[in-house]
């Protein structure tokens, strides 16, 4: 993002709250808390180094105001800028300035759902459209089930083509101890699973389940002293292009082509010098799109792409590795858990799923119904 | 104190109707209403108050034709209840709106088709909604 020095943050601590479905009574503040304990941890900090503090939830009305007064802290940095599941990659960028601007140091930014364990029903509240609510489209699903519709129309991609997005991804979860996933999948698993809004099944769709955490954002001198190697934060990059479907410009293009623009300009790299990729993907419509905006592949080609195993694990581009919004959790608001998994890919934590000499990782968010998309670029110390 | 109520003689006067009131008292009418902005030269939906491309406030009201394409379509599957139809039409006029195709299968709602506009009054409480049906040939 222009205004913004490319490394001059990183994020130096990472955690997952409890996930799947957690215990009875416990609130998302509880989850954003549990999160942001285990992240500080990570990274040698404490509560009291805290003076930045974003969230965003759909079940807190003041998300942030509940977040300080449960820690305890009143930092002279807050934010809940809220734009779907993309709203936490705003977040880094709003941390960033502020740190360096000077007006904090150490940010949190976190995020709690207990969406799985109260319903879904109760987790966001329902907001009438007059325009669009008539016509009862299921939503997100058949917002971006248009978006397929319409990519399949203009393109020839196919319901096989989604579906090799949705085997990926959990071919990942097997291999991620956390995955809420245990089972392969299987194209013809995919095809032949209850159907949702044509042209998806169940199994094109993400998972419903609770789940939190928190990241830790600093400055990059502070984070050199951290307990380990930092993720600096090379490029940033946003764009809205509409918040409800019937008003998306092109249903086959998203805003993820400017953000991913303005986030590589920032960087000075391209799509070739990326080693991993972590993308919003709510649908298997997502990560195609995705693929295809943000330069891995032409407009109209993302679904031959992903065919044949490229993005599954001993493919040729590692995309999703946590097994994604699709296999591995996917608790609302699922953009936290893009950054968290392209950190750990960065320090090597990843295990059987680890990408071998990871320096450059994307973290791609998406909110609404394709309506905000946000790219953070990130680099392991190697790539200062 | 004075001062405020010289202030007050300076309000802008409050609007009359909302967008929203206005475009559905074309649909109780049976017509599809849109707007058209002059200084954008391109037609505006869903109807507001300022020109999503120009700011401008200068939005005038126009009768849709009622003809359109579906730009894209999908079948909703409850958990409870027949599968329908949901789509987006292109109306000729150069505006989308979210509809549905009647008179045929859900299924057989096809990207590219031409459908002609109607007014349907669900009763009740329940506002009317514009809705489609294939153009006959």
């Amino acid at each position: 993002m222009q205004g913004l020095k490319r490394a001059s943050a990183a994020i130096v601590g990472v955690a997952e709250s409890d996930l799947g479905q957690v215990a009875e009574g416990m609130s998302v503040i509880d989850l954003m808390a549990q999160g942001s304990k285990r992240a500080l941890d990570d990274c040698g900090l404490g509560l009291r180094d805290v003076d930045g503090l974003f969230c965003a939830t759909a079940q807190s009305r003041l998300s942030v105001l509940a977040f300080a007064e449960y820690l305890g802290i009143d930092p002279p940095v807050l934010g809940s800028t809220i734009v779907g599941g993309s709203s936490f990659e705003y977040h880094v960028a709003q941390a960033m300035a502020a740190i360096e601007q000077g007006l904090c140091n150490v940010a949190v930014i976190a995020y709690g759902s207990t969406q799985r364990t109260v319903g879904r029903k109760q987790a966001s509240q329902r907001e009438i459209n007059p325009y669009e609510t008539p016509f009862r489209p299921f939503l997100p699903a058949s917002a971006y089930a248009l978006a397929a519709a319409r990519h399949m129309h203009a393109f020839g991609t196919t319901r096989e083509q989604l579906a090799a997005v949705a085997v990926a991804a959990r071919d990942w979860a097997l291999l991620n101890p956390a995955a809420w996933e245990k089972k392969p999948l299987t194209i013809e698993g995919v095809l032949s699973a209850r159907l949702v809004s044509y042209p998806f099944t169940v199994r094109d769709c993400c998972l419903v389940t609770d789940g939190g955490g928190a990241i830790v954002v600093t400055s990059a001198e502070r984070a050199r002293a951290c307990k380990k190697p930092p993720a600096y934060v090379l490029g940033c990059g946003q764009s809205v292009t509409h918040a409800s479907i019937s008003s998306m410009p092109d249903l086959t293009v998203t805003g993820a082509a400017a953000s991913g623009q303005a986030a590589y300009k920032m960087a000075r790299l391209s799509p070739a010098d990326v080693d991993v990729l972590e993308l919003y993907d709510a649908f298997t419509i997502n990560t195609i799109l995705f693929l295809e905006d943000l330069g891995f592949c032409k407009k109209g080609e993302g679904g031959a792409f992903v065919s044949d195993g490229r993005i599954a694990p001993k493919g040729s581009l590692p995309v999703n590795t946590n097994g994604g919004g699709l296999s591995y959790c996917h608790p609302g608001m699922y953009g936290l858990f893009l950054l968290i998994e392209a950190v750990r890919q960065l320090r090597g934590e990843c295990g059987a799923r680890q990408v071998r000499d990871c320096e450059v990782a994307i973290a791609h968010g998406n909110g609404g119904v394709l309506s905000s998309q946000a790219t953070v670029i990130l680099g392991a110390p190697a790539t200062l | 104190m004075l001062g405020i109520v010289h202030a007050r003689e300076d309000l802008m006067p409050a609007a009359e109707t909302s967008p929203l009131k206005t475009y559905l008292a074309y649909l109780e009418r049976g017509q599809l209403a849109y707007q058209w902005s002059a200084s954008a030269g391109r037609a505006v939906f869903y109807p507001r108050l300022l020109c999503p491309a120009t700011g401008s406030d200068e939005l005038e009201w126009r009768v849709s034709k009622g003809l359109g394409t579906v730009y894209s379509t999908t079948v909703v599957y409850p958990q409870e209840g027949s599968p329908y139809n949901v789509a987006l039409v292109d109306c000729d006029e150069g505006f989308r709106l979210m509809s549905r195709v009647e008179g045929i299968t859900p299924e057989q709602v096809r990207i590219g088709m031409r459908v002609q506009f109607r007014a349907h009054r669900p009763g009740g409480e329940e506002p009317p909604m514009p809705v489609f049906f294939p153009l006959e040939a």
